[in-house]
């Protein structure tokens, strides 16, 4: 029974994380439709800063508050330097251009920084267990759990009760009009990369908490799977974006379980596998955003 | 005797690649009238309002109360007064009534209460006070044709660009969307109207225009046109 507690643990703080890296795929892509492949590096800046912040004996909460804020300037900056200038560009340029800036930066980490992982010295007593009787918990998914669940909380409070979030929304159906209305497209696009970045910061902390180190291809997979999630949740759709990056967790954990050991190490496959399957019976996604914009 | 004109427009012309929509079209409209712009189906209404706008890149000279916009955005022609009602609608859907007419205002709140403003639109629009927590998507055309025109009105703007408002729907809608344009004319705002309906169009503005393949084929009075045989015959045999 305990095993079973700690294994539903286990995938939702897996799944929470993949939802907040899919969310910040999927709000960069509501709003200028596309797909920022440089969100693994993001994820792997807010690790090194965790990293160097931590060695130089700052706080934890306070070096994850600088991780976030550095992080969403550094998106930002992304923005401004290779996106914006690429506004009138066709998919496939804006595609390129992300594919490029993600490997200038892992590029920039290997050398400045060093291709071998980095261990991260966090707080001793994150390493601990809560004791419910017979039930021991880990310290870190449970705390992951809460982050996440407080991270989706202020997320829906923005989207709805404030202008900027309110506009972002807008921004997601019909971006024309939003400009038409006198309200500044540009700050919008910014906003939201600024968004992405926290959402990868976030997220970035709790991978860094579960494995205890960083190095420059750190955010490789787990935007892979995030990526594959905003497309099993419907791309471009929030809460999509967030059932998408749950269930993938879910299904993960349930194959590193279910499966033989002697095929484990193909987990990845199973879930990949359970991907398709569920494209082909629903090729839209699980909670697709509203289509036809127009009429 | 005549004012300045609100707009001036001088060889304005639209392209999308090779395709001319608006060849070098010049027209003006005077401040608190109602011009009302017609013509068949691609003539090229929808670009000209557009490009008014700022969403759509154009060439030619745009005067607005004398001064050079063309080189600017959307955002600041908002800013300056000129407001587009687009085609089709394109209120938010998932967004509630609340909160298009919210972001309709949101850009403005240095020019008036955008709280006042939407207590204004709320009595004009007494159906969106009934909608007011419903998603746009929701509403039924007219309801959504009366949110877009309370949504650009939020902004207070001096002139009103108005793309097709009867488009689709039924005809005592029409009646209404009618009857509205004239009461918003009354009470002081400029509107250049974009109408299928070419014959109620002409009967509630002062001038007219009518395009035809993206140039101007006549110009003159709103009476003048809809008393013409000839034009009758021509472009508004709807
Ligand atoms: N986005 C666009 N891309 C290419 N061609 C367009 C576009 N919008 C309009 N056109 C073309 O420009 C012409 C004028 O269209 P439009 O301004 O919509 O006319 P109207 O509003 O009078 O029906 C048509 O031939 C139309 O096909
Ligand atoms: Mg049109």
């Amino acid at each position: 029974m305990d095993l079973l507690l700690q294994h539903v643990i286990n995938a939702v703080s897996l799944g929470g994380t993949y939802a907040l890296l899919s969310l910040g795929l999927a709000i960069v892509f509501s709003i200028i439709g596309l797909i920022n492949f440089a969100h693994g590096e993001l994820m792997t800046a807010a690790g090194y800063t965790i990293f160097f912040m931590l060695a130089a004996g700052v706080s934890l909460p306070l070096a994850i508050v600088f991780a976030i804020v550095a992080v969403a300037i550094l998106a930002m900056g992304i923005e401004r330097v290779a996106f914006r200038p690429m506004r009138k560009a066709d998919m496939t340029g804006l595609l390129i251009t992300s594919f490029a800036m993600s490997m200038i930066l892992q590029a920039f980490f290997q050398n400045a920084i060093g291709a071998r992982p980095r261990a991260v010295a966090m707080p001793e007593a994150l390493s601990g267990v809560v004791n419910l009787g017979s039930v021991h918990l880990g310290i870190i998914p449970l705390m992951s759990i809460s982050i996440t669940v407080v991270a989706l909380v202020a997320l829906n409070l923005f989207l709805k009760h404030t202008v900027m979030g309110i506009t972002m929304r807008a921004a997601a159906e019909d971006i024309d009009v939003v400009r038409l209305l006198g309200l500044k497209a540009g700050r919008v696009v910014a906003t939201s990369f600024a968004v992405s970045g926290v959402l990868a910061a976030t997220a970035a902390f709790l991978w860094v908490a579960q494995r205890g180190s960083v190095d420059p291809l750190m955010g490789f997979v787990p935007v892979l799977k995030a990526f594959v999630a905003t497309i099993v949740g419907g791309l471009g759709s929030l809460t999509g974006a967030v059932a998408g990056g749950m269930l993938l967790g879910i299904v993960e954990v349930l194959a590193q379980v279910v499966l033989p050991p002697s095929m484990v190490e193909f987990r990845d496959a199973f879930v990949l596998g359970f991907v398709i399957l569920l494209l082909l019976v629903r090729p839209q996604g699980l909670l697709p955003a509203p289509t036809g914009r127009r009429s | 005797m005549t004012a300045s004109p609100l707009l001036d427009v001088a060889g304005l012309n639209v392209r999308y690649g090779y395709v001319e929509a608006v060849r070098g079209i010049s027209f003006s409209v005077a401040p608190g009238e109602i011009l009302a712009l017609i013509g068949a189906n691609g003539a090229g209404k929808t670009s000209t309002l557009s490009a008014l706008s700022g969403l759509t890149p154009a060439t030619g000279r745009i005067a607005y109360r004398g001064t050079d916009i063309s080189g600017l955005g959307a955002e600041k022609r908002s800013g300056l007064g000129i407001a587009l009602t687009p085609e089709g609608r394109r209120v938010f859907p998932s967004l509630t009534v609340a909160e298009n007419l919210l972001l309709g205002g949101a850009a403005h709140k240095g020019k008036h209460d955008p709280a006042a403003k939407r207590e204004e639109m709320l009595s004009l629009f007494p159906i969106l006070k009934e909608r007011y927590h419903q998603r746009a998507g929701l509403l039924s055309g007219g309801e959504q044709q009366m949110l877009a025109i309370a949504r650009s009105l939020m902004s207070a703007p001096d002139l009103l660009l108005l793309d097709e408002p009867s488009l689709g729907l039924a005809p005592q809608i029409v009646d209404q969307v009618f009857e509205l344009i004239v009461k918003l004319n009354g009470t002081g705002l400029t509107i250049l109207l974009v109408e299928q309906n070419a014959s109620r169009a002409l009967e509630i503005a002062h001038h007219a225009l009518v395009l035809a393949n993206g140039a101007v084929a006549l110009s003159g009075k709103a009476s003048d046109l809809l008393a013409s045989p000839d034009i009758r015959a021509a472009y508004l045999s709807a």
